[in-house]
């Protein structure tokens, strides 16, 4: 399927899903929907970096927040400006009174892509543990910059009030999903698009020897930059209308350890070679974690997530795509014995 | 007489106190096949790394058709036409064998401006690659399924595809059976046969012999030997260093 009909389809069929959960009348549905599509899009763009080409990151609560605070901070603006700012030039905060979601989603998109960039920049020469390290550094440096930053509330945390409705759509949650969903879309076509492609191999190549990739004329460094850009600005892109889902952002919720664990478990558990690895295990993950939190407890949620790492972890270290993918190999060819059973003597 | 394909000046590279190459002097022609030896530790895989940009000479030069190649990455000394084969084979394993020679198709021939590769194409150079090495009817399976003559056979197809000016092959023979052997060396005289220069790193002296035109020997980071390998190998110094007594 080529890409502009692959996202189509995709967007045919979220659509389609918030139609049919919009006929069930209940809020809910949208509150954890949101959850399970953020995560989509969380899980994708780790494993643009992670999965493709092989560099884990452990700071993806960092992207994640620096989209969300760039909500708040550009939602706290226009009292800054009209407080400390001069007349002539307050009129700027007026344009960003009046600035939508998407428009917040691109920006913070921004902004995460280029720290995404210079965290690329930074980090060319480490591979391995030293930049999941360096990554993990960064969420701390990030969290202490944000915990001493008073104008986006610091450690107090920041209100954000959330308008009951939105014209056409009307519910503002069903508002946050729809923009969640074409979102997910975006990043689900993103995804399979640099799969099938050039990117895609060198991508894979990085992954498998970064020697060998360089020696077969990948340029294994602007690769890595771009990989970076883009896995940050899709995580910088989930959390900007964060905290108009949750109405007060502090830096405990937007640095939660919960998205760190979900965006590297969920495409574990997936399949990390393939843009369907992160779809699954968004679903399959946000989707229990949900049920956990309504039915037991939310704490409990982070531990279905640790038990069934472990589990895949031991029956199928590549995820389900992995597990489909042997399957469908012993199919194809069967294993044949080392041994003939007719040749064995009685 | 012809202008060298690759010059090098006085190349020098330390780790630390230890002199891993010390102001090395090559010129080697178009279309040589050149035999490059040496005991273990004599600087032959530092040098290859030093040419191929994967380390960085701290003295001397490299000059490829006339041009500096000090400064330059890996990539893009590939992309100018120098490829190299791991003493190692390092395939691309979670890519199809196929998929293992499309990468520098697109990634080193693709980026030249005088090339226009369809997708047909690219099929095609893939399978013509795949024909060279006789690795055509495994082009649909993982590395992880090939024999080691047929892994160091890929890991040259690889090379080639970069359709390079100077092949550097690491010990590209190392570990096989004498019959394994003889089909390397087949193979590699059938490359150079289209027009690639060839430097062969190698321990089996039978295939060197085979191959070379020219031999040169390095001992402790110093070229002690350079010529034709028949006087070569005769030379009392080579002998002493790297035959024996």
């Amino acid at each position: 399927m080529r890409t502009p009909v692959f996202f189509l389809v995709s967007l045919a069929v979220g659509l389609a899903l918030f139609f049919i959960a919009r006929q069930y009348g209940n809020d809910y549905i949208f509150f954890a929907g949101y959850t399970v599509l953020q995560f989509i899009v969380l899980a994708t763009a780790w494993n643009i970096l992670g999965g493709y080409c092989g560099y884990v990151n452990f700071g993806s609560a960092a992207f994640f927040a620096m989209g969300a605070y760039t909500t708040v901070a550009l939602t706290k603006f226009p009292n800054f400006a009209n407080r400390y700012l001069p007349e002539s030039i307050a009129w700027l905060a007026q344009g960003i009174t009046y600035m939508p979601i998407p428009v917040f989603m691109l920006l913070g998109g921004l902004i995460a892509g280029l720290v995404g960039l210079g965290t690329g920049y930074l980090t060319l020469r480490l591979r391995g543990v030293f930049f999941a390290i360096a990554t993990l550094a960064l969420a701390v440096v990030l969290q202490t910059l944000i915990v001493n930053w008073d104008y986006v509330g610091g450690s107090r945390g920041a209100y954000v009030i959330r308008p009951a409705t939105v014209p056409l759509i009307g519910n503002y949650v069903e508002y946050l999903f729809l923009l969640m969903m074409v979102l997910s879309v975006i990043a689900l076509t993103v995804a399979r698009g640099i799969e099938r492609s050039q990117l895609g191999y060198g991508f894979a190549t990085i992954r498998d020897d970064e020697l060998a990739a360089e020696a077969s004329g990948v340029p294994t460094l602007r690769l890595k930059l771009v990989a970076t850009t883009l896995s940050g600005a899709f995580m910088g892109m989930a959390g900007a209308p964060f905290p108009y889902y949750i109405g007060f952002l502090e830096p405990s919720s937007a640095f939660g350890l919960a998205y760190a664990v979900n965006s590297i478990a969920m495409p574990m558990i997936g399949g990390t070679t393939s843009w369907v690895g992160p779809l699954l295990g968004a679903v399959l993950l946000g989707s229990l974690q949900q049920y956990a939190t309504v039915t037991i407890s939310s704490a409990v949620s982070l531990l279905v997530v640790g038990l069934l790492l472990v589990g895949f972890v031991i029956i199928a270290p590549n995820g389900i795509v992995g597990l489909f993918q042997k399957f469908v190999r012993h199919k194809e060819e069967p294993e044949i014995p080392l041994h003939d059973p007719a040749e064995e003597t009685p | 007489m012809t202008a060298p394909l690759l010059r090098i000046e006085n190349l020098g590279k330390r780790f630390g106190g230890f002199i891993a190459l010390d102001g090395i002097n090559l010129d080697v022609a178009p279309g040589e096949r050149l035999g490059l030896i040496g005991p273990n530790g004599s600087g032959k895989s530092t040098l290859v790394n030093c040419l191929c940009g994967t380390l960085t000479n701290e003295t001397g030069s490299v000059h490829f058709e006339g041009r500096p190649m000090n400064g330059l990455l890996a990539h893009q000394r590939t992309h100018l036409g120098m490829a190299r084969s791991f003493q190692l084979p390092r395939p691309f394993h979670t890519l199809t064998v196929a998929q293992n020679i499309r990468v520098p198709l697109l990634y080193t021939v693709k980026t030249r401006p005088d090339v226009t590769l369809t997708e047909e194409g690219l099929d095609e150079r893939c399978h013509e690659m795949l024909r060279l090495v006789s690795l055509e009817h495994k082009a649909r399976k993982m590395p992880r399924d090939l024999t080691q003559v047929e892994m160091r056979k890929l890991e040259l197809a690889r090379a080639m595809a970069a359709e390079p000016k100077l092949l550097i092959a690491d010990e590209a023979m190392a570990g096989l059976s004498s019959s394994e052997v003889k089909d390397i060396v087949a193979l590699l005289i059938r490359m150079n046969e289209r027009g690639v220069t060839i430097i062969l790193i190698e321990h089996i002296m039978a295939a060197v012999m085979s191959f070379s035109q020219r031999l040169v020997v390095l001992v402790s980071g110093k070229k002690i030997g350079d010529g034709d390998p028949n006087e070569v190998i005769r030379d009392p110094e080579v002998e002493r260093a790297y035959l024996g007594q």
